[in-house]
């Protein structure tokens, strides 16, 4: 026996429900950010990294697989040109689902899904120190020999990025600290 | 068809309506120190937009 589908079933029929699915992932690649049902969400997330795969691969025979699923050329297109190559250093995991407040009107549970933009940390830690894993090395032996022969230019440079990409991913976390210090700094007034 | 055989009284109604309870939604402080709002929990928050620490959604 097939295993069932895990999550709800949508539409009324088979073949509804694969469309609904398919302009639902279309649209996400698309913009990139939808906000929808979170039955919807939950349902689509698994395509939609199947076909984020295929589209890593990016040779004809996955693009004619994706173009089963997703009709729009140009969505085709971006999905192979810059949505694949962009997840290269990520193993699964694309696509990520935050719950939001329910809708107004029917009060159904919705969720943002979007594809996720920050890159793996062990792929901002191997671009600081311009190493990789013994398990990844094989492949790139070139590579860290070249960067071995410039090593004071690409460490200086290296760490300047990493300093500056820490910066920013820690932008919301640090603007908080910034904001609590000035709420305790106005507290001290205060007491004075 | 099974059907009633007593009309069942305003006294057994309404003793069983007085069941019907409303809970106070759970709640818990925004995880964003700037913000700590009141929110549901895995949620992300209304007031900030902000789910652990990412920025989610426009805040309203």
């Amino acid at each position: 026996m097939p295993t069932p589908t895990k999550g709800r079933r949508l539409g009324g029929s088979p073949s509804h429900e694969r469309l609904m699915l398919a302009n639902l992932a279309t649209s996400l690649f698309e913009h990139g950010k939808i906000t929808t049902t979170e039955a919807k969400a939950r349902r689509v997330r698994p395509l939609a990294e199947k076909l984020i795969t295929k589209a890593k691969r990016g040779d004809v025979h996955n693009r004619r697989q994706i173009m089963r699923t997703i009709r729009n050329k140009d969505v085709v297109h971006k999905l192979v040109e810059e949505i694949g190559p962009h997840f290269s250093d990520r193993n699964g995991g694309y696509v990520r689902i935050t719950k939001t407040l329910p809708r107004k009107g029917d009060n159904a549970p919705m969720a943002v899904i979007e594809l996720v933009a920050e890159k793996t940390v062990t792929s901002e830690a191997e671009k600081a120190r311009g190493t990789k894993f013994a398990a990844d090395e094989k492949p790139a032996e070139a590579e860290s020999a070249e960067s071995a022969e410039s090593a004071d230019s690409a460490d200086s440079a290296d760490s300047g990025d990493s300093a500056d990409s820490a910066d920013s991913a820690d932008s919301p976390a640090a603007e908080a600290g910034e904001q609590a210090d000035e709420q305790a700094e106005s507290e001290k007034k205060d007491e004075a | 068809m099974a059907v009633p055989k007593r009309k069942m009284s305003r006294s057994n109604t309404r003793a069983r309506r007085s069941q019907w309870k409303a809970k106070p939604v759970q709640l818990v402080e925004c995880s964003n120190r700037a913000c700590k709002a009141k929110k549901p929990q895995h949620v992300a928050c209304p007031e900030c937009g902000q789910y652990a620490g990412r920025q989610v959604v426009e805040p309203a």
